[in-house]
């Protein structure tokens, strides 16, 4: 840690000024030198840009965001989104805009007594929904819970017996609540997730900018994140697809069950409704007061919404046989 | 005004020429940086491609070290509020001349939070909808948004300040007051609001209850005010050593009475958090259980915390004793209180938030190696930018880089890095008056 004297080899004369042109070279040579081997350095350092596939094209890059989309520009977007899943999937899609219907607000409703945990409505909602397989995204969580106890720390989310259901246990399903009141959509900063008139939690995949604020403060683990490429084999494509819903997802975005909007907002049940062997699940209209979601929640003595305390008011609604 | 700019520019280029001058101590510290940032770089190229898949995350944990870096760094950048308010409120003197040091520590430090962000996004080709004006800026619904308005603006209001004293010192005329004292209690205020605002980024989160504590805020400000000027009290030291820039041992020990009461608010508010969690004992414990004790035989953070207990009580002790006004043992309270806020701050703070997820599952989170060398990349980046700002304002605090000089080669200024004994330098200014 001795001083160091910069001109001790005599390559400047004192510091002072008039050995400037010697200096001025050698600290030319050397900071010549040292720029052209960190540029080097740095292009050797991006390497792994080589393996990029996916690049964003110029009109993603600029796409506005969802509510601010003209009628012309949406149908470019879709445009668009049938090229890019024609040329990955080779299939053609039919790509649709759903908007909610007037006078609709879908609830689901869900009797506990009934599941018997054979997540058939995982495995449906996957193939209707275009998840990745490989990892694959799951939208629905079976728990398999002890009797008489609701605190869902006891439960397991790993079960794998292989008959169901099993003696003192019973099951119990977790997807997005739809919330009334959605955490989600309040802590989102480019507002890529909000909630639309029929209910409905949507996500724009087009504009999240994957922060992952909104998967943090959802209390009902719903929200999924693509933490890699999605990959779907081509022949597991569900051609049926919206835009809010399930058209193929990118690298970085958020995800999530938004009750088959391309299902239920064209008038069908969603997919786990309607695989469902024992007939557990019930969805509709709650506006509808003879719809059977109103009978069921207008005649059960006793309803349970999740984590009623938060009052995040979820749209989903678990009853019992009693 | 077109001198002025000329002027100015001429400024920058002399204070960019700087830059790449220094001794072989120097040269070897930037070397050394450069190639942790270039492997940090690389890091980042492979997530760019693969994904965040290629970090320890998942959708249970599913923020890791990039939000638990950011949020300790936060608290950094709020410290230098802590050298600010002495001087301008109190007007303390012996802090006068090294407030500069504290901002340009804030601006390095925001510069790191900055990238600790834009690492964890997925898609951060889409950052440009996080601009107000031109994306979709949730304001004032999102926490995160107000985040963005808040380190920004403070890391701009910094560097004004420092900025502009700078250049008025390089010209050699006094700053007009109006030009930066306002801004200076601005910043006392803003340096507050940007550790509040991301302690409310997870407070605001009613589904994770380890988070959902009005304790969290105080928390956040009592142990940056600790880590924050214990780095300072450390940095100065280094300056001093490294440099002929004089600092006295008396401002140090005035860091030393702030770090002092900060460390015993932040070790009384700890003990409060825990006394509320572990005495009532309601369903809410678990992620705290999970954190000191561990759950269900996951367990992987209790050695950390346990150890950053032991580093804050420890530095705690010393710091109140008078053994710490010896600069040996003060430093070691620094590092301790540094390290074990580091930890508590970080991870402490932000993965047990997540377990268990909120449907009980328990899915631990270790940060993977690519994670691991992105942090070091930005690390190393902070620490080379708060040396490059050092190094450019140095000679100008000191008077050898200045208008008055400026036809004259800068040559001199090859051995400025060091303790030498140069005829060329100019008269050692050693009350500097900012
Ligand atoms: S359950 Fe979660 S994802 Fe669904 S609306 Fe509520 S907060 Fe949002
Ligand atoms: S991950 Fe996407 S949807 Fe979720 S908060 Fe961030 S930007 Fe919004």
């Amino acid at each position: 840690m001795t001083p160091n004297p910069p001109c001790s080899s005599g390559a400047c004369n004192g510091g002072g000024g008039n050995g400037n042109g010697g200096m001025n070279r050698r600290s030319f040579l050397r900071t010549s030198g040292v720029l052209a081997s960190g540029i080097a350095a740095l292009a050797a350092s991006l390497a792994p840009l080589r393996d990029l596939t996916d690049y964003t094209s110029a009109a993603e890059f600029m796409q506005k965001h969802y509510k601010e989309l003209s009628k012309d520009d949406m149908d470019k977007v879709l445009d668009r989104i049938t090229r890019e899943v024609e040329k990955q999937y080779a299939i053609r899609p039919h790509v649709k805009d759903y908007k909610p219907m007037d006078g609709v607000e879908f609830v689901y409703c869900l009797n506990l007594t009934r599941c018997i945990g054979c997540r058939k409505c995982v495995h449906a909602c996957v193939a209707e929904n275009n998840q990745s397989r490989d990892p694959e995204i799951q939208y629905i969580r079976v728990l398999k819970m002890p009797h008489g106890s609701f605190d869902m720390e006891k439960g397991d989310h790993n079960y794998s017996t292989p008959t169901v259901p099993e003696k003192g246990f019973f099951y119990m399903p977790v997807q997005c609540q739809q919330c009334k009141n959605p955490p989600c959509v309040k802590v989102c900063p480019v507002e890529a997730t909000w909630q639309e008139t029929d209910g409905i939690t949507v996500i724009d995949y087009d504009w999240c900018i994957g922060c992952r604020y909104c998967e943090a403060a959802c209390p009902y683990f719903a929200r999924r994140f693509n933490w890699t490429k999605p990959s779907i084999p081509k022949d597991s494509i569900n051609p049926e697809m919206s835009y809010l819903g399930n058209r193929p997802r990118k690298q970085g975005v958020m995800e999530k069950c938004h009750f088959c909007i391309q299902r239920t907002r064209a008038g069908k049940y969603p997919a786990c409704l309607e695989v469902c062997p024992a007939g557990a699940r019930k969805f509709g209209n709650i506006l509808d007061p003879n719809s059977e979601v109103s009978y069921i929640l207008r005649t059960k003595k006793v309803f349970v919404q999740l984590k009623e305390e938060l009052g995040t008011s979820p749209r989903f609604f678990y009853y019992f046989d009693v | 005004m077109i001198n002025a700019t000329k002027n100015y520019f001429h400024f920058l280029w002399r204070c960019g020429r700087i830059a790449f001058v220094g001794d072989w101590r120097y040269y070897a510290w930037m070397g050394i940086l450069s190639v942790i940032i270039l492997l940090g770089i690389n890091a980042y190229a492979k997530q760019f491609v693969h994904g965040l898949m290629v970090t320890g995350m998942s959708d249970q944990v599913s923020w890791g070290v990039y939000i638990a870096n950011f949020t300790f760094i936060v608290g950094v950048a709020a410290a230098a509020a802590m050298l600010v308010i002495p001087v301008y409120i109190y007007d303390n003197k012996e802090l006068h001349d090294l407030v500069i040091f504290g901002e340009l520590l804030a601006v390095a430090a925001i510069l790191m939070c900055l990238a600790f962000v834009t690492v964890d996004l997925g898609r951060p080709d889409r950052f440009w909808h996080l601009i107000p004006g031109i994306g979709k800026f949730n304001f004032p619904g999102s926490m995160l948004s107000w985040d963005v308005i808040v380190l920004n603006g403070y890391l701009l209001l910094n560097v004004h300040i420092c900025g502009y004293l700078l250049y008025c010192r390089y010209q050699g005329r006094t700053p007009s007051k109006w030009f930066y004292i306002p801004f200076v209690f601005l910043a006392i205020g803003w340096a507050i609001s940007i550790h509040t605002v991301t302690a409310f980024l997870y407070v605001g989160l009613g589904g994770r209850p380890f988070w959902n504590a009005s304790i969290v805020g105080p928390r956040f400000l009592a142990s940056a005010f600790t880590a924050g000027p214990a780095i300072i009290i450390l940095a100065l030291q280094v300056i001093r050593h490294v440099t002929d820039y004089r600092i006295s041992d008396k401002a140090l020990l005035t860091l030393r009475s702030i770090v002092q009461v900060s460390m015993l608010i932040n070790v009384f508010l700890l003990f409060n958090e825990v006394f509320k969690e572990f005495y009532t004992r309601t369903s809410h414990v678990a992620a705290s259980n999970y954190l000191y004790f561990g759950l269900h035989g996951f367990h992987a953070l209790v050695p950390w915390i346990w150890t950053a207990i032991l580093f804050n009580i420890v530095a705690m002790f010393i710091l109140v004793l008078p053994m710490s006004k010896s600069l040996k043992y003060l430093n070691v309270a620094c590092v301790l209180a540094i390290v074990g806020i580091w930890i508590e701050k970080g991870m402490g703070l932000v993965i047990p938030g997540f377990i268990p997820s909120p449907l009980g599952e328990m899915v631990e989170y270790t940060p993977s190696l690519n994670e691991t060398l992105v942090c070091l990349g930005i690390w190393a980046f902070g620490l080379l930018a708060y040396t490059l700002f050092l190094r450019m304002s140095i000679p100008i605090l000191q008077g050898r880089i200045a208008k008055s000089n400026e036809g004259a080669s800068d040559d001199h200024l090859f051995a400025a890095g060091q303790k030498s004994d140069q005829t060329t330098a100019s008269p050692h200014v050693t009350t500097t008056h900012i």
